[in-house]
């Protein structure tokens, strides 16, 4: 389908959106022309960085708190955007994520509850919530940012690794369920990005990408841009990997 | 809320209509399965009716419902 303008008639939501990839991608979406509702958890500081970063680039964005696993979080932080900006959310990047790193044998049930409600439940809700609007809007773009991790087995990191895995299954079978409405739904399978996250993260993993070296928030951002764009309104149910070929 | 049985009609076949069937084939005895209204359709329709109504419906709901007449009587009567 073809729209007669792009951005539609919306405005663009990022979890965790402070710092990191979520920070690349919030300003990735506001430089296309979408106003971004750019939530936080605790880094209000920071989110409030990316806004005014925003805003001085001419871009419209707004703060909003919540912790993603709250499970009133959905309702309270779309309506909290789409009052700020008198739009509805048309495009969704669920990029919030923890990572709990531990071997199996010891990995306790609070690392492992932590990450799968973060990484895989809270972008089922915020996903949910979408649809409502985008179905009816018969238009709308949901990115989730999955992870390399996957797709390809990282010691140490199982429960996220179950989470993304989860989370790129999630992705293509909601994919398939909307696709006749105009909603498009893919991931991004970021491999080694250069973020607070993989900071110390088992660096093993950084020998074995083939570009032999790690990538960047922007790099994956600009990914993300094009899933939400118009020209990518044939695309869903697609995991794009942004790994300098580690999955390859 | 008060609605008439003739509102939640007119909405409800507009809705459908938004689905892809003509309006005027979405008759009262018209089957779901007729009018190639399928499980996403009425996902749809419970959203809608959800947001304008404060109805309620659950998968299990939308399961006996096999007619345009069935949505629309139990709407109307849970509106009611």
């Amino acid at each position: 389908m073809s729209e007669a303008s792009w951005p539609p008639a919306g405005c663009a939501l990022v979890t965790g959106g402070s710092r990191g990839i979520g920070a690349a991608i919030a300003k990735q979406l506001a430089a296309d022309g979408w106003a971004v509702g750019v939530n936080y958890r605790s880094e209000r500081a920071a989110a409030e960085a990316v806004v005014a970063e925003i805003e001085a680039a001419g871009g419209q964005a707004f703060a909003i708190a919540a912790d993603v696993t709250d499970p009133a979080a959905p309702a309270t932080t779309f309506q909290a955007v789409e009052q700020h900006f008198g739009l509805p959310v048309l495009a969704l990047v669920n990029n919030a994520g923890i990572s709990r790193d531990n071997l199996s044998p010891s990995l306790t049930d609070d690392e492992w509850d932590a990450v799968i409600d973060t990484n895989l439940t809270a972008a089922f809700r915020f996903t949910r919530q979408a649809l409502k609007t985008m179905m009816r809007a018969r238009t709308g773009r949901i990115v989730n940012i999955a992870s390399v991790v996957g797709l390809r087995a990282n010691a140490g990191q199982s429960n996220y690794g179950a989470a993304k895995a989860g989370l790129i299954q999630f992705t293509r079978t909601a994919a398939i369920e909307v696709a006749r409405r105009g909603v498009t739904i893919n991931a991004v399978a970021p491999g080694w990005i250069e973020t607070d996250m993989t900071a110390d993260v088992n660096k093993d993993l950084l020998d074995a990408v083939p570009a032999r070296r790690a990538g960047t928030p922007a790099e994956v951002a600009a990914c993300v841009g094009f899933l939400v764009s118009q020209q990518a309104s044939y695309v869903t149910g697609a995991v794009l990997a942004v790994d300098g070929g580690l999955g390859a | 809320m008060s609605v008439t049985k003739e509102q939640v009609q007119e909405r409800v076949v507009e809705a459908l209509a938004s689905f892809g069937p003509d309006a005027d084939t979405i008759t009262s005895s018209a089957t779901f399965e007729e009018l190639d209204i399928d499980s996403l359709d009425l996902v749809e329709l419970a959203q809608i009716v959800e947001d304008e109504y404060g109805v309620v419906l659950k998968g299990e709901d939308m399961k006996e419902l096999k007619t345009v007449g069935d949505v629309v009587e139990l709407i109307s009567t849970r509106a009611a």
